[in-house]
């Protein structure tokens, strides 16, 4: 158990030294480590608790999505029925739970509808399709009755893509709000994480995220009043929306969409050149220009509305064709708003609404104080523990507490090797490492008095001493590991912080007691040849 | 130098004695430790429960805590509880969940920040919706029976079945105890309290393996020596160990209790008293002399090896 060959005991200071290496980085200006290779680079990264931040859980509203679909699919039966030649005369065609309903009316062409109805119904999960599931079940029913049933997988495959959809619009839209290092990933089937650290007040991002952006440009239809509509009838093709700004005006808009945000290539904030308002100019791509041309050519005169999320933000007329591709809208902004908007409109409408679930945001300067905290609670738990060390095993504690310094020290290493987070109730975590990587020093020695009391000679005591004590640590270690893997399971943010210290240090804390304090030992045996043990 | 000796050499203290006074006192405290869950409950925190917690910190001197209060109780948010927390200008407020889902919760946090105004600083807000907290919940639940299965199956591996169902019965006892300090002293129990039981769990059963250890390897010794005083002779020779890694445990957790400040207070409260106070007299006065009645040593006479050491 005190044998090293010469190759085995460097390999162990020699592993523990590059491990303690990998601290570094942290310990040193920001500046001075950018020019080091990237995997040099690698350091503990301060979790949102301790540098300030945001974090907040998004929810892709999934029902939303699924009544997209089916709503979709129903525009697709009726235009597959009058698309048809001969036509299809059909009727009740309603959306029901997860299926479509319709019903031919002429029973001599309701072969040929279920034959075109059919061809709506895709192959799931493109080239590769392996499980032989298709986008929609289409059954008869006795009546002429054809019911298209959506899928399961094809509902779950629609909302998987808009939540990598939404990843990607809420990228950008974090990106242009100019802040570091944010962390957009997906979590489960229909959540969206959101990190951003350093962030004095979330509320300006929380509205960049919640917003939709659905951009459309439709006409007003002057045909009557929107109050008369309100009263009486709205017409078919028509809605009511209201506009954005107090008091909320209706407006009388038809459903059909002229020109669609997606068709934006640039959204940018100005101000009108006449009133010097704050503005949003956007600019269309071709397919968006040939049509608002057209469209602006044949109304001119007529007003049409600029509907952002439903919400008519203003409804200006026509006054000449707008033949350019470019416009501008405006409509009571703000600096800040106008500017907000031009974001919300380069990046993109979300392919359906977000609803935050959770939100935890910490301020700079609590940050601060965790960090003064952590730090001054650390350094007293080390010196009690260190002095207390000393006075009860004098040269073999001093064996003990260098072996812990190592200890903390590679744990700092291996949290800078897997980049790994740094929180407050990490910082109790190693802390807590501290005191319980003396125990198995605290198992050793304890177990070497018992030798030399037995009657053993002192190397005989020290050698069986390790021997005996080395199983029980490695029994008893292994029992807390598995409640920190547990932990790091099951826990998220701060928790995963703690689960990740505790673990690493378990680890860090068995290495040092198997090889570190094994060889001080041995190599101080070797240099005083003890004739009593001194502990 | 004389080194310091905080248990003296060769103790031999008849812990298995104490059996008929610690199992009945122990099985009494957990009683009482149930009850109080279902009678007195815990102080769910808002991440099981839902709801909004705010910290701040007032701009213009000591927090106004009555005229905060009549700011907020004026907004319908329901109750809303505030709290003085560490230093005199710091305020915690705590705002129950709000009926009408997910935003309704953003809405309430929209309304404080109103009626609040300028005058003081937001340290930490945490909104935690209705969906979320459930299934917190259940994750902490799910998550602290697993660790107690997984130690479980590690244990009946590397000892025999007994051990690991006296060592599970010894954690499950810290665990209600542990509960049951919480319901007395109305901590807040939220994430953070579960990653405090599973500690308790990961350290308790740290002790209890080390004297199981020891265990073990007496009955290979000792084949003939009654099992009382087996596990007695166990246990004293591991107590100075026990004794010296449960000081520096303290002296650790004792230094983030003083120093670590207000967030992670509750967590090393809870650690000091599940830890150092029930996870040491677990090992020595439950988890030893259970071992007796789940029939460990029985039939080791029947064995024809010589006894070594008579």
């Amino acid at each position: 158990m005190l044998y090293f060959t010469r190759w085995k005991a460097t390999a162990i200071v020699l592993t523990a030294f590059i491990v303690c290496l990998f601290a570094v980085p942290n310990f040193l200006p920001e500046k001075m480590v950018q020019s080091w290779p990237k995997w040099a680079q690698r350091h503990v990264v301060l979790g949102l608790d301790l540098q300030g931040g945001s974090h907040i859980l998004l929810e892709v509203d999934s029902a939303a999505v699924r009544k997209e679909k089916l709503e979709a699919l129903r525009d697709d039966v009726r235009r597959v029925l009058l698309d048809a030649r001969p036509r299809i005369g059909y009727t009740g065609l309603v959306v029901r739970g997860n299926s479509v309903e319709v019903r031919v009316r002429e029973g001599s062409n309701f072969d040929q509808a279920v034959e075109k109805l059919r061809e709506l119904s895709q192959p799931l999960g493109g080239i590769l399709n392996t499980t032989g599931q298709r986008s929609l079940d289409v059954r008869t029913e006795p009546g002429n009755l054809v019911r298209l049933t959506v899928t399961e997988p094809a509902l779950v495959e629609r909302v998987r893509q808009s939540v990598e959809q939404s990843i990607q619009i809420i990228e950008r839209r974090v990106n242009e709000l100019g802040t570091v290092e944010p962390l957009i990933q997906r979590q489960g089937i229909d959540r969206i994480l959101v990190q951003v650290p350093g962030l004095q007040d979330p509320t300006r991002l929380k509205e960049i995220l919640g917003k939709t952006a659905k951009l459309d440009f439709r006409m007003v239809d002057v045909s009557m009043p929107a109050e008369q509509a309100l009263q009486g009838r709205v017409p078919p093709e028509d809605e009511i929306l209201y506009s954005s700004t107090q008091p909320r005006t209706p407006y009388l808009v038809e459903k059909r969409i002229l020109v669609s945000g997606g068709d934006l290539t640039d959204a940018q904030p100005g101000f009108d050149q006449r009133t010097s308002e704050p503005v949003v100019n956007f600019r269309f791509n071709t397919s968006g220009a040939r049509k608002f041309a057209q469209v602006t050519q044949e109304n001119v005169g007529k007003p049409f509305a600029i509907i952002l999320d439903n919400q008519v933000i203003s409804a200006p007329v026509i006054r000449e064709p707008i033949l350019g591709g470019s416009g501008q809208i405006s409509g009571s902004f703000t600096v800040e708003s106008a500017n907000d908007l031009a974001i919300l409109l380069r990046a993109g409408a979300l392919p359906a609404p977000l609803t935050i679930i959770e939100e935890r945001t910490v301020g700079p300067g609590l940050g601060q104080d965790s960090i003064a905290k952590g730090k001054l609670s650390s350094y007293v738990g080390a010196a009690m523990v260190i002095i207390f060390m000393l006075v009860t095993y004098g040269l073999f504690g001093l064996f003990a507490n260098v072996a812990v310094a190592i200890n903390v020290a590679m744990i700092f290493g291996v949290l800078s090797m897997l980049n790994a987070t740094l929180t407050l109730p990490g910082i109790a975590g190693i802390v807590l490492t501290v005191g319980i990587a003396v125990d198995s020093n605290v198992l050793i020695y304890e177990r070497i008095r018992e030798e030399v009391r037995s009657g053993r000679t002192p190397i005989n005591a020290i050698d069986a001493g390790f021997t005996r004590a080395l199983a029980t640590i490695l029994d008893s270690n292994i029992t807390t590991f598995i409640a920190a893997a547990v932990l790091f399971y099951i826990g998220t943010g701060p928790v995963r912080g703690f689960a990740v210290t505790l673990g690493i240090g378990i680890i860090t804390t068995v290495f040092t007691a198997f090889t570190l304090t094994r060889l001080i030992v041995a190599y101080w045996v070797r240099w005083r040849r003890p004739q009593r043990v001194p502990i | 130098m004389r080194l310091l000796r905080i248990v003296p050499d060769d103790t031999k203290f008849d812990f298995m004695r104490f059996r008929r006074i610690s199992f009945p006192l122990s099985a009494l405290l957990s009683i009482i430790a149930i009850s109080l869950y279902f009678f007195h409950g815990l102080n769910f925190g808002i991440d099981f429960k839902g709801g909004t917690l705010m910290e701040v910190q007032s701009k213009v001197g000591d927090a106004d805590l009555a005229k905060m209060r009549a700011a907020l109780g004026a907004l319908g948010l329901g109750e809303v509880q505030l709290q003085q927390f560490g230093a005199p200008n710091d305020v915690l407020i705590r705002i129950a969940e709000q009926p009408g889902g997910e935003a309704a919760q953003q809405e309430a946090v929209r309304k404080v920040r109103g009626a609040l105004g300028g005058e003081v600083e937001y340290r930490r807000v945490e909104v935690v919706g209705p969906r979320v907290s459930g299934e917190l919940l259940s994750y902490g639940v799910v998550g602290l029976m697993l660790a107690i299965f997984a130690i479980l199956i590690y244990l009946w591996f590397r000892f025999e079945w007994q051990f690991a169902l006296g060592a599970m019965i010894a954690n499950v006892h810290d665990i209600v105890l542990t509960i049951g300090f919480m319901s007395v002293t109305q901590i807040d129990f939220d994430l953070t309290s579960i990653a405090a039981l599973l500690t308790i769990l990961g350290y308790s059963l740290n002790d209890t393996v080390v004297i199981y250890d020891r265990i073990r390897e007496m009955l290979r010794r000792y084949r003939k020596m009654p099992m009382p005083d087996l596990l007695n002779a166990s246990v004293n020779q591991t107590l100075s160990r026990s004794v010296i890694t449960h000081v520096t445990v303290s002296l650790a957790l004792l230094a983030l209790l003083l120093f670590g400040g207000q967030a992670i207070h509750s967590f090393t409260a809870t650690m000091m008293f599940g830890v150092v106070l029930v996870g040491t007299y677990t090992s020595v006065f439950i988890a030893s002399p259970i071992l007796i009645y789940l029939g460990v040593g029985t039939g080791r006479d029947s064995l024809s090896a010589p006894d070594r050491d008579k």
